[in-house]
């Protein structure tokens, strides 16, 4: 038995009944994160795991049976862990450490999970590759000349590469979905509100989700049970009903109708994943299931919607990045304002420093009924667009991204780079579960990844219809 | 030339509330710095707002008390500016959908219109020691309500006299309502006045200039004024008026430009997506508006047609809640509003006379002023002795008893001095029975107090007297 192509439930069922100890749990998964180094996955391995992993030990001797008791779990380096630094993968944030948890983390840890590291990301969560991380790029775990795609690469890597059966990201546009697709597992963004972002550090607040990243869709069921709840901290977060996601993936589900989404399926005209969701429709169709084409109007302006809403929150959320308080701060500044200027100037990348500026551009006085007010007046009547869509089908099914894991360096321009979230955006700006899950290949042998979407709050006909498939696929 | 001044005033002032508006922290003055602090209030990364509801009932009871419009659905938006006492870099605040909508105050013979009041976060206090400056966090993410009139709408207020009674008032009402403290040196109600000038007669309004936080009403008499006189003097010269935000120094007596309209700030509002859209149904305003307490409008109609006090009466007692308050538990146990209410308009005015702490019980103050009413002490002992316990936890009756200021004489040795004197007196007697001068009596009646030094109930004396000489 390989401990680390264990999934999480099995990890813990093993724990449970003492055929594995935590200690020897973490330190296979540690290790692996170790050897793995050159990958640059894992910012930070926490050195105080296997110290906790002894104690929970202890506590699972005396009758602990936590949801997740011993499993190894890596987080994005956005997602605070109290005591642990929490830098977002800027310089600016070097030394920050979280003085509190995060209530995603804090119900990982409720539940027994050991988080065992800090994982890569771009700076801030902007950008598709973890090419923006200040402290390098993580490598594709499948083709190290590739990206592993972004901005939750770190964790997506470090789970393709057996160093956590589980780790989180954030999915803003995309984040945890297409880096999933890259690397070839499953990444699950919930709907807006399912998971609470107290403890997340803010990009686009309006469409921030905490991600799931699994092995397999049985672990992601499991630890989105657990995540997924109101809480007062956040305003936000829904106090919709959390459904037993787990126990339901094996639920008859024969008569999901799936819809296509036309427009969407144009855009992926001429590319990798034009075949492939023909493909996939096949698999649907020999499964018995009713395919039926939907239309979604404006997608075509979903892109330019998705990235004024988001620079525009962005700008504000990175204010409180200022220099005065715990960022790190210029040592050349000599008054309040160059404090501002250069720890500002200094601190954030060059990415970041774009959409900060775009940003304040939407929202500027003169330009804001242009910019921001119309993009959310689209995002209004795209909503519309896909309550409509979810009248005719229960699932929407569309690639994750264009194609296979870029090489890295190949996209220079950031507007080839934002094209990248052409797909995944949808689900962000309207606020709907959707799960990429890994399926076929492209033409270089890379994993490619297709999107199922549902109605908010239906994360379990999703998760069960991706079950179905996993089951498929296995056969 | 003659000019029209066109006054209007953006007030701030604190909420009353246990915590404050975005989290739990304790909303409260004076404890030790940065000790009312968490995630939210402090702006850590990833910690998020969470709107005090009890927060937005206040300002709906202030804008139920000023005969405000209450919107059913109110917006909270960031306004993003840099400064060190802003945590996050953004103050949540309101702008195109307010808590409170089309008020007014009535000042003089004006109703002078308000524009909105908008509920928003405090920001928190530097302290400046030397070259260093320290950042107390304590009143960041404090309620406060902005008030802003209606400067477009007729009438104004033109005079600095009408900017401070209209203050006067707010922060009366404020404080009958139980919304806010306004404390004006913690610094709990603050003002920004907008002055401009135009010809008399014309239509068009002058270019605005603003003053920020002035503290306290009597700097803001001057303020005004100075700038009124400002104006007018360029005007005079033919000048022209930049639209600019100036400080105004108390010190020195004069104002100076703090920024002109080139570089004022974008504030780049937009909705806070943190929060949530604030839903205020007819009914939680019904019931704001059922448990509203008294207003100073309606207590004073019952002061004086209730109680019979006089004008002047009803608004020294009203002027301030803790006076009036006292007023009335007063009452509770003594209905006499006339004669408690001369001891609050000279001895109590008197004692509190400014900004000295109203500390007086009203169970000693009920017993002095009864006692004089039923001629058991003298007034003037009765002063003393109000003097005396008041700002302690002394009995008022235990120390009447032991200074020996109580007419508890028994009424025999009292007939007994009193026959003394009538005898001694047989002349004054005589004469009364020739004038029938009641100032006569009042004569023998001192005659005997100060006999008894003080210690015979003077209304006994006087019958006893009568009866015996009439």
């Amino acid at each position: 038995m390989e401990i680390i192509k264990l999934s999480a439930k099995e990890i813990r069922e093993k724990i449970l009944n003492k055929e594995l100890t935590c200690v020897e749990v973490v330190t296979a998964f540690v290790d692996q994160a170790k050897k793995n180094e050159k990958y640059n996955a894992v910012l930070e391995v926490f050195e105080d795991a296997i110290e906790i992993a002894k104690e929970m030990d202890e506590k699972v001797a005396n009758g602990f049976k936590g949801k997740l008791a011993g499993v190894p779990v890596i987080i994005k380096d956005n997602i605070m862990y109290e005591g642990k630094i929490c830098s977002c993968s800027s310089k600016f944030l070097e030394k920050y450490i979280a003085q509190y948890n995060s209530t995603a983390v804090q119900k990982l840890l409720d539940e027994g999970a050991i988080i065992i590291g800090r994982a890569n990301m771009d700076e801030f969560a902007m950008g598709s590759s973890t090419e923006n991380s200040a402290y390098g790029i993580t490598l594709n775990p499948i083709d190290p000349t590739r990206v592993p795609g972004g901005s939750s690469g770190g964790s997506a890597c470090a789970v393709a590469l057996d160093m956590c059966p589980i780790a989180l990201g954030t999915d803003t546009g995309g984040s945890v979905r297409q880096p999933a697709s890259y690397c070839g597992i499953y990444g699950l963004k919930p709907t807006y509100g399912r998971i609470s972002r107290y403890g997340i550090v803010a990009y686009g607040s309006s469409l921030d989700q905490v991600g799931i990243f699994s092995k397999n869709v049985e672990d992601n069921a499991i630890v989105l049970e657990i995540l997924a709840g109101y809480d007062e901290h956040d305003s936000t977060s829904a106090k919709h009903p959390v459904d037993s996601y787990s126990l339901k993936l094996n639920d008859d589900i024969s008569n999901l109708k799936i819809g296509v989404p036309k427009e969407i399926v144009e855009m992926a005209k001429g590319s990798d994943s034009e075949q492939n969701l023909a493909n996939f429709i096949n698999t649907l169709k020999s499964l018995g299931f009713e395919i039926v084409d939907v239309s979604i109007k404006n997608s075509d302006l979903m892109l330019s919607t998705y990235y004024i809403i988001a620079w525009a929150e962005a700008t504000s959320n990175l204010s409180r990045f200022d220099g005065v308080k715990y960022t790190t701060r210029s040592e050349t500044a000599r008054n309040l304002q160059e404090i501002y200027k250069e720890s500002r100037s200094e601190g954030f990348g060059k990415e970041v420093k774009r959409r900060i500026m775009l940003g304040n551009y939407v929202l500027s006085s003169g330009f804001y009924d242009a910019y921001y007010k119309k993009a959310k007046a689209l995002q209004g009547s795209l909503i519309e667009e896909y309550n409509k869509a979810f009248k005719a089908c229960d699932i929407l099914i569309i690639p994750t991204a264009l194609g296979e894991a870029f090489k890295i360096g190949s996209k220079a321009s950031p507007i080839d780079a934002y094209k990248e979230d052409v797909f995944t955006i949808s689900a962000n700006v309207v606020g709907i579960p959707s799960l990429s899950i890994p399926f076929g290949k492209g033409a270089n042998g890379m994993p490619l990844g297709i999107q199922i979407m549902a109605n908010k709050f239906d994360e379990a006909k999703i998760l069960s219809l991706a079950k179905l498939i996993e089951d498929k696929i296995g056969e | 030339m003659q000019y029209d001044v066109i006054i209007g005033l953006e007030v701030h002032a604190e909420l009353r509330t246990k915590t404050k508006c975005f989290c739990s922290c304790k909303n409260e003055y004076g404890s030790s710095p940065n000790s009312n602090c968490c995630p939210v209030c402090v702006g850590l990364p990833g910690a998020l707002p969470v709107l005090n509801k009890h927060a937005v009932e206040q300002t709906i009871r202030a804008g139920l008390a000023l005969g405000f419009e209450i919107n059913n659905t109110a917006i909270f938006e960031r306004k993003n500016y840099f400064y060190p006492d802003l945590s996050k870099a953004y103050q949540i605040s309101q702008l195109e959908k307010p808590i409170c909508i089309n008020g007014s105050l009535r000042v003089g013979e004006k109703d002078i219109p308000i524009n909105r009041i908008h509920l928003e976060e405090d920001a928190g206090k530097l302290v400046h020691f030397g070259s260093d400056s320290l950042i107390d966090y304590n009143r960041g993410g404090v309620p406060l309500i902005e008030l802003v009139t209606d400067a477009l709408k007729e009438p104004h207020m033109e005079t600095a006299d009408e900017a401070i009674e209209f203050l006067t008032k707010l922060r009366q009402i404020y404080i009958y309502a139980g919304v806010a403290d306004c404390e004006m040196e913690k610094g709990q109600m603050r003002a920004d006045v907008n002055i401009s000038l135009r010809p008399k007669g014309s239509k068009e309004f002058g270019t605005k200039v603003e003053m920020k936080n002035i503290m306290g009403f009597k700097s803001i008499h001057r303020a005004i004024n100075y700038e009124i006189e400002r104006q007018k003097e360029i005007l005079e010269d033919g000048g022209v008026i930049e639209q600019e935000t100036r400080k105004w120094d108390n010190d020195k007596g004069e104002s100076f430009t703090l920024r002109t309209k080139e570089n004022s700030e974008d504030y780049r509002y937009f909705p806070d997506p943190d929060l949530l859209a604030v839903n205020i149904s007819d009914e939680e305003i019904q019931k704001i508006k059922d448990t509203m307490p008294m207003l100073p409008n309606d207590m004073k109609k019952k002061y004086l047609e209730e109680y019979g006090l006089n004008e002047y009466d009803t608004d020294v007692i009203l002027a301030e809640k803790e006076v009036s308050d006292l007023y009335s538990e007063c009452l509770k146990d003594y209905f006499q509003p006339k004669s408690v209410a001369n001891w609050f308009t000279t001895e109590i005015l008197a004692r509190i006379k400014g900004g000295n702490k109203l500390d007086i019980s009203k169970e000693n103050l009920v017993w002095i002023i009864k006692s004089v009413d039923e001629k058991k002490i003298q007034r003037n002992s009765a002063k003393d002795l109000l003097t005396f316990v008041w700002g302690t936890n002394l009995n008022a009756e235990v120390e009447a008893k032991k200074q020996g200021i109580m007419a508890d004489l028994s009424s025999d040795i009292v007939f007994e001095v009193l026959d003394k004197i009538l005898k001694e007196k047989a002349d004054v007697v005589a004469q009364f029975k020739a004038e029938q001068d009641p100032k006569i009596l009042n004569f023998l009646v001192g005659q005997v107090m100060r006999e008894t030094r003080g210690k015979a109930n003077a209304g006994e004396v006087m019958e006893k007297i009568k009866e015996k000489i009439m």
